[in-house]
């Protein structure tokens, strides 16, 4: 009975949830059900941006709380100088933006809304090893478990830089890994990967770990798109954005991997961290957006086409499921939303901007001097507003479309999750309909009188006796993983909204108080025309 | 100087300064605007009901004043497009501004249309101004015969005439000037309306948003589902106030610095068709020389009346003009200020409010469990 090796962990559709458009939101990485985190060191945001050659003070955040699951990346934004692609481009979107933004509180969800972007699922509570061979009792015991562990791994991407010229150029991020764990060769240190890199080392995962109920973190997508145009250069905003998006989601993915702790066993995670040279990773083609979505696809066609069909003897399962459905097109609906949003938002800097330059054209034309210097001030005003939408329509998109991303495709996940559930339920059950069969042929055998072939038949029996106990174990184990993920997966989502508008309204907050100021100084210009 | 106007009662019995265009009034295709004017003596008010067609009225008899000396000179206060009940695109972006919310800017156009006709001294003082604003029927619908503003035909003859150059200075500068500012102000006025309308499409995005957020309620015991609900709940609301605000904004906006724009642009027209016909009359008064200059004795004298005739209102509509030249540079300046500053500090109040209102919500999500 192979064990379901075609069958890669689910990945809900290639595309965006709702957005659809292949060159805006790069996947993120997410699980379904798995909400592990490190909550020990938070992964505080590298220095973005600034090349430094070891990172000793990559990781400054304390731990301020074992629950607070923005922890990882609260330090994201220490008052780094820019988060872009060169440490002083001046291309970057965020950069001005970012120094304005107040400095980080402690354990606050200080992701600084535009340097990160990382706005995925922060799961806060450790898990418990979830091998076999252990298995919480009970879902008390369970959580008691959680909260005393804690991972001391901590990883951050950063420094992306192009590699290369032309249609062959590639992005290379710098992976820096700070640990304390004895497995690896040294407490801190630093490689350099590309986008295929983190394919390849999911791919790997994938094979490995199927069937255990986990949910391997996806890495974000692929993006003709985007990358075509990183590769012609690397400075125009739009390529910006997209390697800033894509860099966040990258130390989102590989933040999830070294927090599970099963994954962060396999030698391929430590592999990909610690090793100097990586082999180029091949077979990443079937991870391309339609490649995910065809996986998807057959992963729910192997479902559908069950002949026995599960009798579900927990309604729970069933249950859980039709909620996710729902809450999946809810987000989805929700994204699509903000989704417009920003890019009205957008529209709006643009409209700013050319209003701006009309009123500064029709100061200089003006040739009363207090009116002439009034509307010289409303056009320096107008842009400044503009700087303002452009931060809101960036909170907007990084602090809830991408947060609303993160969760339909970690909800996609989940279902994936039950997925793995009822195909090692069939597993068990085809099982024993083999067991059955060997018995029945060993009666005949009996009544046959064969007793040379009696003996492999027993042989047989005895085996598959054991394969059924395993399987059955196997399915029970998956189950009780499953309902452990989506118990965390609820309360994990509702802390991670809440810190998320938060920080939205924090940001705004600002914004408006900026506003407030830009006014202030105009009224005594408008006031002084005569 | 300007002679005394023979006609009619040389003031209006209402106030000026407070006529007030209270309404515009559906009537299957037509528009009808309410018109309120305060009587100078006791405290009764003129309650009329005008359409679109009525102003045009009043503007074609205040065109048609052929015997008020030096009427050319004068920048006659504009009068805004014609106002239609399911609007074309085409007349609706030449309305801009005054086309959005309901006619309500439109009103106040007609409003500043009939306050500064009101306030002029040469127009207040035709009978029409009156009839418009104290008549309980609606004033005369006859035609006026087709009169010197008529714009068609100098539309016509603009290219040629309008780059003629001037013989005083003063006015060669103001036609400069005017050409650049009319542009420049034009230009302004659209470029502010297309900041307005996206702003009022954010406000209908952020309304969709709260209202799908409404729908997030999981119902349930669990108590991580209950505060995930609270937190849709909240940010629901959030985002309400955040349309709130942008409506806000887009209507400060509007009322303010998007009208004073719109009437600025409206007046460096009125200008602009001023000097047109001055410059018009100049060209007409230099064929004139010409003629009398070059006229056989037989025609002499008829050619020297016309050529004196002409003369003489040139220079009358040059005195008016030099006035209202000075006049108009004074009040538009003045608008432009209560514009800019009554804008300033409406948005300076609703970015408190704002700010107030993303105060409270920060603290009620801070304290939810």
């Amino acid at each position: 009975m192979a064990a379901s090796s075609d069958r890669l962990a689910p990945f809900p559709a290639a595309e965006e949830p709702g957005a659809g458009a292949p060159d805006t939101a790069d996947g993120d990485s997410d699980e379904g059900g798995d909400i592990f985190v490190c909550n020990s060191n938070p992964v505080a945001a590298v220095s973005r941006g600034v090349s430094q050659p070891e990172p000793p003070d990559l990781f400054s955040e304390e731990d301020e709380d074992d629950d607070e699951e923005e922890e990882e990346e609260a330090g994201a934004n220490t008052p780094a100088k820019s988060n872009g692609v060169h440490s002083d481009d001046d291309n970057d979107l965020f950069a001005e933006a970012h120094v304005e933004l107040s400095t980080d509180k402690p354990g606050n969800s200080d992701r600084k809304e535009l340097s990160t972007s990382s706005s995925g699922l922060r799961p806060a509570s450790s898990f418990t090893q979830s091998h076999a061979a252990m298995q919480p009792t009970s879902l008390e015991q369970m959580e008691d478990e959680e909260a005393k562990d804690s991972f001391d791994v901590d990883v951050a991407v950063t420094n992306p830089e192009k590699v290369g010229d032309g249609m062959n150029a590639y992005v290379a991020y710098k992976v820096s890994t700070r640990t304390s764990l004895p497995m690896f060769r040294s407490k801190a240190f630093t490689v350099r990967r590309r986008y295929s890199d983190f394919l390849g080392l999911y791919e790997k995962l994938s094979v490995k770990q199927s069937l255990q109920g986990c949910i391997i973190p996806p890495p974000p997508e692929k993006s003709v798109v985007g990358m075509t145009k990183v590769k012609v250069g690397m400075d125009d905003p739009s390529s910006v954005e997209f390697v800033e998006r894509r860099r966040a989601a990258l130390e989102r993915y590989l933040q999830r991997v070294v927090c599970h702790p099963s994954l962060l066993q396999d030698p391929d995670v430590r592999e990909f961290l610690e090793r100097e040279e990586l082999p180029r990773a091949v077979s990443t083609q079937t991870l391309s957006g339609a490649g995910f979505l065809k996986m998807i696809n057959r992963a729910s066609d192997a479902v559908n086409k069950m002949t026995i069909k599960m009798n579900e003897s927990d309604t729970w399962f069933e249950d859980k499921f039709q909620e996710v459905e729902n809450e999946e097109q809810q987000l989805r609906k929700l994204h699509a939303l903000v989704d417009s949003l920003v890019n009205h938002r957008k529209e709006l800097c643009g409209n700013t901007a050319v209003f701006a330059k009309s009123m500064a054209m029709l100061g200089n034309s003006e040739d009363n001097t207090a009116l002439s210097r009034a509307l010289s001030q409303l056009a320096e005003v107008e842009d400044k507003m503009e700087q303002l939408h452009q931060e809101q329509a960036a909170s907007d998109f990084f602090i809830f479309e991408e947060l609303l991303a993160d969760y339909i495709r970690l909800l996609g996940a989940m279902r994936g999750c039950f997925d793995q559930r009822i195909r090692a339920w069939q597993r068990w059950q085809e099982a024993q309909g083999t067991l059955q069969k060997k018995r029945e042929a060993e009666a005949k055998l009996l009544w046959a009188n064969k007793p040379d072939k009696l003996q492999q038949a027993k042989d047989e029996i005895t085996e598959w006796e054991s394969r059924v106990t395993q399987y059955e174990r196997d399915f029970d184990r998956v189950g009780m993983t499953v309902r452990k993920e989506v118990l965390r997966f609820e309360k994990e989502k509702a802390k991670d909204f809440k810190s998320q508008i938060i920080k939205y309204l924090e940001a705004m907050l600002q914004s408006q108080q900026r506003l407030i100021k830009f006014w202030e100084a105009f009224l005594p210009e408008a006031k002084a025309i005569a | 100087m300007m002679e005394e106007v023979k006609d009619v009662s040389p003031t209006l019995s209402v106030h000026g300064h407070n006529i007030k265009v209270t309404e515009a009034l559906k009537d299957g295709d037509t528009l009808t605007f309410l018109v309120v004017s305060q009587k100078l003596s006791g405290t009764g008010e003129y309650h009329v009901a005008r359409t679109y067609d009525d102003f045009e009225w009043l503007q074609q008899h205040l065109f048609s004043q052929e015997d008020v000396p030096g009427i050319q000179g004068v920048i006659f206060p504009p009068l805004p497009a014609k106002a239609q009940v399911n609007a074309s695109a085409k007349v609706l972006k030449q309305l801009g501004f005054l086309a959005l919310e309901e006619w309500q800017p439109y009103c106040k156009a007609l409003e500043a249309f009939l306050r500064q006709i009101a306030a002029h001294s040469i127009l207040s003082k035709n009978k029409a101004v009156e009839i418009f604003l104290t008549s309980s029927d609606p004033p005369g619908r006859q035609r006026i015969k087709k009169n010197i503003f008529n714009r068609l035909s100098q539309a016509v003859e603009g290219m040629r005439k309008e780059g003629h150059k001037d013989v005083d200075d003063f006015f060669q500068t103001e036609r400069d000037h005017n050409l650049l500012l009319t542009g420049c102000t034009k230009t302004a006025a659209e470029k502010f309306l297309d900041v307005v309308l996206t702003e009022q499409k954010i406000a209908v995005a952020c309304g969709h948003f709260s209202a799908a957020l409404h729908l997030c309620v999981e119902p349930g015991e669990d108590p991580d589902k209950q505060a995930f609900s609270k937190a849709c709940v909240k940010l629901s609301e959030v985002f309400d106030s955040m349309k709130k605000n942008m409506t806000s904004v887009a209507e400060n906006n509007l009322n303010t610095l998007g009208l004073g724009l719109d009437l600025e642009s409206r007046y460096q027209e009125a200008e602009k068709e001023m000097l047109f016909r001055r410059t018009c009359k100049l060209v007409e008064l230099e064929a004139a020389r010409k003629n009398a200059e070059k006229a056989k004795p037989v025609k002499k004298a008829a050619m020297e009346e016309v050529k004196k005739a002409a003369e003489t209102e040139f220079e009358h509509i040059c005195g008016v003009a030099k006035q209202e030249i000075a006049h108009f540079h004074g009040v538009r300046v003045e608008l432009l200020r209560q514009s800019l500053v009554e804008w300033c500090e409406k948005q300076l109040l609703t970015a408190k409010e704002n700010a107030d209102q993303f105060n409270q919500h920060l603290q009620a999500f801070r304290g939810l469990a």
